[in-house]
């Protein structure tokens, strides 16, 4: 048998491959043979063969088969034999193959090798891979190992010993008698890791936080270690560009930072440090700069004087008129955490801020934008506008929809006059008007009916809008609503904000009827224009027959929803006439609805895609939607008779989807719930009660709150029962279901959940990660909410599991919760 | 902590990859192709960081190697930065000159100077001079070459 290629020859080898296909020949004809090799147990070439394997491996070709070999190069005596095969193991192992525990054993022997490059080595693979019965198992050892008076092997102690920490927390306690007197060392290394080390031990326990601020005095000593590196002279081994070991300097600033939180002393004991290190770092390299950051950072979350915070806010200015696009980013990253506490310090920067807008990296875009955003206020409202309009323009498109939000909450807030309220919105219609989200629409129409003085000046710019391009559907929607209502006031030419134009009634019709035929026009557009063309039939005088004309014409459309309007339309010319101009009266002012703006949403996981109220039913079937509960709410204020699904209504139609599912839902209520389960978790097969809406499959007999199914897709069903606290009424306590109707088991299963952010959540632990098939067994979870305003309850939640092989996730959102869990 | 290093060349193709967390291959795959995918289209000029999922992801371009490093919200973007720059040395002094050859020739050895620079995620020496002696001294103890057997090392 010869002898295996060498690694270097096989390398070389592969790269000569011209095509993807030779490449993969060549490596399936040197795998067959380290196979083979493998398979002879040699031990002479074995070290070669895993080496080539790892390199394949990198290819992306699978090397499993090489597993079981690296564990016997990690137990051979050769050191090469060692380092490959721990490197094999921290490549092609991980805690979930059962396999990785045979290197335990052998992690242990090394662990106490006479060698310290081979407890080198297996100290780096524990603290890099170990699972944690691995570190359960192995943690003696390492704890033996951070008392050493080797550094070599101390400062890989301290570190694996953060990876045990952080895989077995219960194990925090052993760690803490070798941490005496670890900040003593002369040897960075062992400085740098035990200031990790402490870092990691502060964040996971309040107790080990009080004890090291009290009990071992650390900020003292941090202070002293901080000061000697800026005040020692030139230390070539430590250098980074003149400034001494700025790894362990930013370290140090982060754990001072933990500890100087919420704590009056320790922040005062480190003020004067924080002062120095601020005035005198070099700031005209990177590695300054990154010491400043951290700096500012630990000066901004801790309790520190006035006087130090606007050094620090001052900072960060200097840092926006860098030339280094890193330093602004940066810059404005940490202006938008700390623009809540210290909003005046950061208004001194805006016009820098601002000017960030034009910058052409997107992430620095983005950053201002949100920075921006937080500190219009009523004061600089105007120019502000201005300048974002301006942003809006000329944006890439995944700005603009964020950016019609934030200047819609803004305009709402701020607003100097209506008019200028007006004029914003419809500059951003034309402007963005394809990417404004979906629910601006029924709010802008509410603003606009609310602004009762300025609906002739409105209708009219809308008119003007629409007549040279209305292909932008929000912009559309919401100026042919106007027309419908405030048509009167266009032909009458009773506009006093701006030159009143000559529209006749024919010509308000053509538009509405452009719109009716248009391919641009969607199904929702649709519906609001013939809405808009029968309202008028009580505006206008000379053209009511041809309304009549276009109303029944619709009568046989395609469209379902605009053939149900038409009839119901044309009944009420027909047969209901003496009810129409009582139907068809101008919309009253509404009641403010509450903003719910996609930023009010708490984001999960700092998911910056915003939470759109969209109205996609979940799967589950037909359940009332967002919108049509803004649509319940508007009707409570509104003198129109109830829904009767024949007897059309004049109430604003928002997509035209809501309306059957709505109507749908009130049909299905009406039939009792077959087969109501009685023992929920076993009898119930898959999707039974599928069909129905969301009304309950079995009442919380208890509290007589109905339970909702908050979400049924892929097999995977999740139940919300409800009740209320007897102490606290602002507390509802709901218990989540999870069941699993598929023939597979859901592994690793993850129930998290958001709320607005007017709500509190607290979601206690589930009662298992694993959700049975067969729906033979639920996994249970307690949620609290607190609803100190009485909102109406609306929940995001986001789910993920292991299922088939394959990591599932999904979003949703729950907004079918029973008035009496909330109300 | 840094969560993964990768080091990747501009057509893509993977030289170097460190995962400080437990993730299957599979997905360690989906999330190698889309960095990469996601970082050879960001333009010259543009800044070294990014969001991305629930990470920060820090990248520098040395030559025609990307080195691009995922690290948590609370971790110093700045800071990583150097220790990019810093592991770049130390490849540096070690080869002499080094390029992206020696590291696909050589990258065992990228490996084990890495796993004496950095630990689980976190910097464990912050002395060049330290660094690089360690590896002198672990290259020494290598089994040489038994001439006579005419086996080579690897």
């Amino acid at each position: 048998m010869p002898a295996p290629i060498r690694l270097r020859e096989l390398i070389r080898t592969i790269r000569t491959a011209r095509t993807q296909a030779e490449e993969r020949e060549m490596i399936q004809k040197e795998c067959a043979a380290i196979r083979s090799s493998f398979r002879e147990e040699d031990n002479t070439y074995r070290c070669r063969n895993v080496a080539k394997l790892l390199y394949m491996h990198m290819l992306g070709y699978p090397a499993h088969f090489g597993q079981l070999e690296c564990l016997k190069l990690i137990a051979s005596q050769k050191f090469t034999d060692k380092r490959i095969g721990y490197l094999g193991a921290m490549l092609l192992l991980d805690e979930r193959q059962d396999v990785h525990l045979l290197m335990t054993n052998c992690i242990k022997n090394d662990l106490n090798h006479s060698t310290q490059y081979v407890q080198g080595l297996a100290l780096c693979t524990l603290g890099c891979m170990g699972s944690s019965e691995m570190c359960r198992d192995l943690a003696g050892e390492v704890e033996k190992l951070l008392k050493t008076s080797n550094s070599y092997l101390r400062k890989k102690a301290a570190l694996c010993a953060v990876h045990v920490i952080r895989k077995v927390p219960e194990l925090m306690e052993m760690f803490l008698p070798a941490t005496k007197n670890l900040l003593n060392e002369k040897n960075h290394g062992v400085l740098h890791t035990s200031v990790v080390l402490l870092t990691e031990m502060c964040e996971r326990s309040p107790d080990m936080l009080a004890h090291f601020r009290k009990n071992e005095k650390l900020v003292p000593q941090l202070v002293r270690i901080l000061k000697n590196l800026i005040m020692s002279g030139y230390s070539p081994e430590h250098d980074v560009s003149g400034i001494s070991d700025p790894f362990l300097q930013v370290r140090i600033l982060r754990l001072l930072r933990i500890l100087g939180r919420n704590d009056d002393d320790s922040s005062e004991a480190m003020n004067d440090i924080l002062a120095q290190v601020a005035t005198n770092t070099e700031t005209s390299k990177n590695v300054g700069n990154a010491i400043l950051y951290e700096t500012v950072l630990t000066i901004m979350d801790i309790k520190s004087e006035s006087g130090l915070r606007v050094l620090a806010i001052n900072i960060l200015g200097r840092f926006l008129l860098n030339n280094d696009k890193n330093i602004r980013y940066v810059a404005l990253t940490s202006l938008l955490k700390t623009v809540q506490t210290d909003h005046n310090a950061v208004q001194r920067h805006r016009s820098t801020i601002v000017d960030c807008l034009k910058d052409l990296d997107v992430s620095i875009k983005r950053r201002a934008m949100e920075l921006s955003f937080a500190l219009v206020n009523g004061n600089n409202i105007r120019g502000m506008m201005k300048e974002l309009l301006y942003f809006l323009d000329s944006c890439e498109p995944e700005f603009k929809a964020d950016c019609a939000s934030g200047i819609f909450l803004a305009a709402e807030k701020y607003a100097p006059s209506k008019r200028w309220h007006i004029d914003t919105i419809m500059r951003v219609l034309t402007t963005a008007g394809s990417y404004v989200r979906d629910d601006a629409v029924p709010n802008l129409i509410q603003l606009i009916t609310n602004s009762v003085e300025m609906h002739a000046y409105t209708v009219q710019r809308l008119y003007k809008a629409i007549l040279g391009d209305y292909s932008q559907q929000p912009l559309v929607q919401v100026a042919a609503w106007c027309i419908g209502e405030y048509g009167d006031l266009l032909v009458s030419g009773q506009c006093e904000e701006e030159e009143p134009i000559q529209v006749t009634e024919d010509e308000v019709l053509d538009i509405l009827e452009s719109v009716l035929i248009s391919n641009m026009s969607t199904s929702v557009t649709r519906g609001y224009a013939l809405t808009a063309i029968m309202k008028l039939s009580t505006r206008f005088s000379c053209t009511v027959n041809r309304i009549k004309k276009v109303v029944s014409i619709y009568g046989s459309s395609i469209d379902v929803e605009l053939q149900q309007r038409a009839v119901e339309y044309n009944a009420l010319f027909k047969k209901y006439d003496h009810m129409r101009s009582a139907l068809l009266e101008r919309m009253p002012v509404m009641e403010k609805v509450t903003t719910n703006g996609p930023t009010d949403m708490v984001q999960t996981n700092g998911e910056t895609e915003p939470a759109p109220l969209e109205t996609k039913p979940p799967p589950s079937g037909p359940q009332p939607t967002s919108q049509a509960n803004d649509l319940l709410d508007l009707l409570g204020g509104n003198d129109i008779t109830p829904i009767i699904p024949t007897v059309p209504t004049s109430k604003p139609a928002s997509a035209g989807g809501e309306l059957l599912d709505l109507l749908g839902d009130l049909n299905l209520t009406g039939a009792p719930p077959s087969a109501p389960a009685s023992v929920p978790q076993l009898s119930q097969p898959p999707f039974l009660l599928d069909g129905l809406s969301s009304q309950p499959l079995f009442n919380d007999i208890a509290s007589g709150i109905p339970s909702i199914t908050a979400y049924s897709k892929n097999g995977l069903k999740i139940e919300f029962t409800f009740e209320r606290s007897n102490t606290n009424p602002s507390v509802t306590v709901i218990t989540i279901q999870a069941s699993n109707s598929t023939e597979l088991d859901m592994t690793d299963f993850v129930f998290q959940a958001a709320v607005p952010k007017t709500f509190q959540l607290q979601l206690l632990s589930p009662s298992s990660s694993i959700v049975p098939a067969f729906n033979t067994g639920t996994i249970t979870q307690v949620i609290k909410v607190l609803n100190p305003q009485k909102q109406q309850l609306r929940m995001r939640i986001k789910l993920t599991y292991n299922h088939k092989g394959s990591a599932m996730q999904d979003l949703a959102e729950v907004n079918n919760f029973p008035p009496q869990s909330w109300q | 902590m840094m969560q993964f290093m990768l080091l990747f060349s501009r057509q893509g193709k993977l030289r170097l990859q460190k995962w400080y967390v437990p993730l299957s291959d599979k997905e360690k795959k989906k999330i190698t192709r889309e960095l990469v995918q996601t970082v050879l289209a960001r333009k010259p000029k543009m800044c070294s960081f990014l969001e991305w999922r629930d990470l920060k992801i820090v990248y520098k371009r040395y030559a025609s190697l990307y080195f691009c490093c995922a690290i948590e919200d609370q971790d110093n973007e700045l800071i990583t930065l150097e220790i990019i720059h810093r592991y770049v040395e130390l490849l540096d002094k070690y080869f002499g000159s080094v390029c992206e050859l020696d590291i696909i020739f050589n990258f065992e050895k990228a490996y084990f100077i890495l796993d004496e620079f950095l630990l689980g995620g976190e910097v464990q020496e912050t002395s060049k001079k330290n660094v690089l002696k360690a590896i002198e001294q672990a290259d020494l103890l290598q089994e040489p070459r038994h001439e006579y057997f005419n086996v080579p090392v690897y």
